[in-house]
């Protein structure tokens, strides 16, 4: 067996080593903070030297979500990247890669806000990655890393998702996680796929050029009959009723015999991990539910250890509490929920939280 | 009687193979069909129906992709140049045009356009310029000339009010990325046949990776300017046309 391929890099620059070895096959950017090393660290290493990927700069953040739209249209595995403000900007795009059924991976690497904000870590975007951003019904999969390991796989499980479902995936990471440098497991190169592959594979929507095809292909979100666009959203839905019964990911941590659980994402749940540790030397049995996809929310699993008697919920998030509504739809009246969170680009500490949670919980 | 003159022999135009059967949602008068007609000609003798990617915008011409059978790709609203860039970038070996009209090219997609262009993409605009909003309901457009009556501007275009027009395409003559620039029509049969060329030279341009084509025709709308048809084309002659004026703007290399 080959030595693994182990390096220690900051968050930001593992999205760049993913997008080429998991065999993507156009990256789209514009410059934000705390996420331009992502696109300044393709540039440095030329993939369309290597795998053939492109790689631009474009003029805006319109520009780029239509550059990945145009990208995934023709069934390449296309991918941008940027910060709160910029996502905004292209939650038009997002709309219509959601109502046109195309892969493609967005990372979100969120800073605070609102308005330009700052450039410390946020978890503020929740509501935009979770529920909508752009018009119209429709979902991303949202995927929240809570470690610099975690921003590389989940380039090749936000893809893999995208392909699987036809619809968008994001990479939910924030300031804190970009910039933190940790030991990475690079995998295997994957080749991209050829154009004939894409042809085959994709053949029944990309719109590809109609090489051998007798029927051409049409990417569009239009539907002037009421009845049709009504169809488009009904399908829509029925595939995010597949994906939240199928591909909902999370991790428990000491959840067993909890008596109060923690549920926290990304950067929160890394401090919240050293709270439950302090909780837990002072005799309270605290545990930590970690979501790994957002969307879909494990709405499940929150809901087993509200019937199995956790006697409380505390939902701590870098926002004045956007998941929380999430969870409580998940507990369902079971147990107090409670939210925590800090704003402007603050991190909690984990006696913080702590503190809180006693407060709040254990009265 | 005519039934005796219907005959294979007698048979002087037919509808290129690449228009489709449905049914064309454009008004009587318009130029938006015959473009179509000759951007389908020029796609069908270049041989390219497989190897090209077209690219819709937000306005009249909306539902292009209903009426040329190749594949289509619809932008949002200004967008094209932008999904194009990719579509290209990602293809190089196909032909890859947007099809935009003043508002989505001139107005909301000014952005995508000129970047695009400064950058040299390998792609064709076709740029239908009527001076007005016409699926929107005939609002003023970035072209609509000073003086014109518009759903927005029911007095007239007032430059203190409303700013001035503007020629996109000239403007793009200053970029070193955009090679081929011309503003044609298609309102007589010897500008049909002129436009035709321009749209060949055009595609044949961008194929041979010789950067961004812009071919501008000046166009009539006959309901957004409330004309009849033959009023329409003779308006746009007496005034659309003195304001952009037909013929190649740029016709060039890329820079070393």
């Amino acid at each position: 067996m080959a030595a693994k391929d182990i390096k220690l890099m900051k968050g930001n620059e593992v999205i760049a080593h993913a997008a080429i070895r998991y065999g993507c096959d156009g990256y789209f950017g514009y410059p934000i903070t705390p996420q331009s090393e992502v696109m300044e660290t393709l540039m440095e290493l030329r993939p369309w030297e290597t795998t053939g990927m492109v790689v631009l700069q474009a003029e805006s953040e319109l520009s780029s979500i239509n550059m990945v739209y145009g990208g995934a249209t023709t069934g390449k595995r296309v991918m941008t990247s940027s910060s709160s403000p910029g996502v905004s900007l292209m939650c038009e795009g997002l709309s219509y890669l959601a109502a046109c059924e195309l892969p493609c991976l967005v990372v979100n690497c969120q800073r605070g806000g609102p308005g330009l904000g700052t450039i410390q870590p946020s978890q503020g975007d929740y509501f935009q990655a979770c529920k909508g951003g752009g018009h119209g019904d429709y979902h991303l999969i949202v995927l929240a890393p809570a470690s610099v390991q975690e921003m590389y796989d989940f380039v090749g499980l936000g893809f893999d998702l995208a392909f699987k479902y036809r619809i968008p995936s994001m990479i939910l990471a924030d300031g804190a996680i970009g910039q933190m440098m940790e030991k990475v497991v690079l995998s295997e190169q994957r080749p991209r796929f050829s154009d004939e592959e894409i042809a085959e594979r994709y053949g029944s929507w990309a719109t590809c050029g109609k090489g051998k095809r007798k029927e051409r292909n049409i990417a569009t979100s239009l539907f002037m009959d009421s009845a049709e666009m009504e169809e488009v959203n009904l399908r829509l839905q029925a595939k995010y009723r597949a994906i939240e019964s199928a591909e909902a990911r999370w991790e428990e941590i000491e959840c067993e015999d909890a008596d109060y659980v923690i549920v926290a994402y990304g950067s929160s749940a890394r401090i919240c991990s050293a709270t439950v540790e302090m909780a837990r030397e002072e005799g309270i049995k605290l545990g930590l539910l970690r979501p790994i996809t957002l969307y879909p929310f494990p709405t499940e699993a929150i809901k087993s250890l509200a019937q199995r008697g956790v006697k409380g919920f505390l939902s701590a998030e870098l926002n004045a509490g956007q998941m929380v509504e999430d969870v409580r739809l998940a507990v369902n009246g079971l147990a107090p929920v409670e939210h925590y969170g800090r704003m402007g680009g603050i991190l909690f500490n984990p006696d913080e939280v702590l503190d809180v949670l006693k407060s709040k919980l254990i009265k | 009687m005519a039934e005796d003159i219907i005959k294979a022999e007698n048979k002087v135009y037919d509808k290129p193979r690449l228009i489709t059967d449905t049914t064309m949602h454009y008004c009587p008068g318009c130029s938006h069909g015959t473009v179509h007609k000759l951007i389908a000609e020029v796609i069908d003798e270049m041989g390219l129906e497989s190897n090209t990617i077209a690219v819709s915008p937000v306005g009249c011409s909306v539902f292009a992709y209903k009426y040329i059978d190749v594949d289509w790709v619809e932008a949002a609203h200004g967008r094209a140049c932008a999904v194009a860039t990719a579509v290209k970038r990602l293809h190089p070996q196909n032909l890859v045009f947007t099809y935009q009209g003043d508002g989505d090219l001139a107005a909301i997609g000014t952005g995508e356009t000129i970047h695009a262009a400064a950058r040299g993409e390998n792609i064709v605009t076709i740029f239908i310029n009527n001076a007005i909003y016409g699926m929107t309901g005939g609002q003023m457009s970035p072209t609509t000339l000073l003086g014109m009556k518009s759903a927005t501007t029911p007095c007239g275009r007032d430059s203190a009010l409303n700013g001035f027009p503007y020629k996109i395409a000239d403007m793009l003559a200053h970029l070193d990325g955009a090679t081929y620039l011309t503003r044609q029509s298609v309102h007589t049969p010897a500008a049909v046949r002129k436009c035709k060329k321009a749209i060949r030279k055009a595609f044949e341009n961008s194929l041979a990776g010789n950067g961004y084509s812009l071919v501008e025709v000046v166009a009539a709308c006959s309901s957004g300017w409330k004309l009849s048809p033959v009023e329409a084309n003779r308006w746009m002659e007496e005034n659309l046309v003195p304001a952009y004026p037909l013929g190649d703007i740029k016709s060039s290399t890329l820079p070393k």
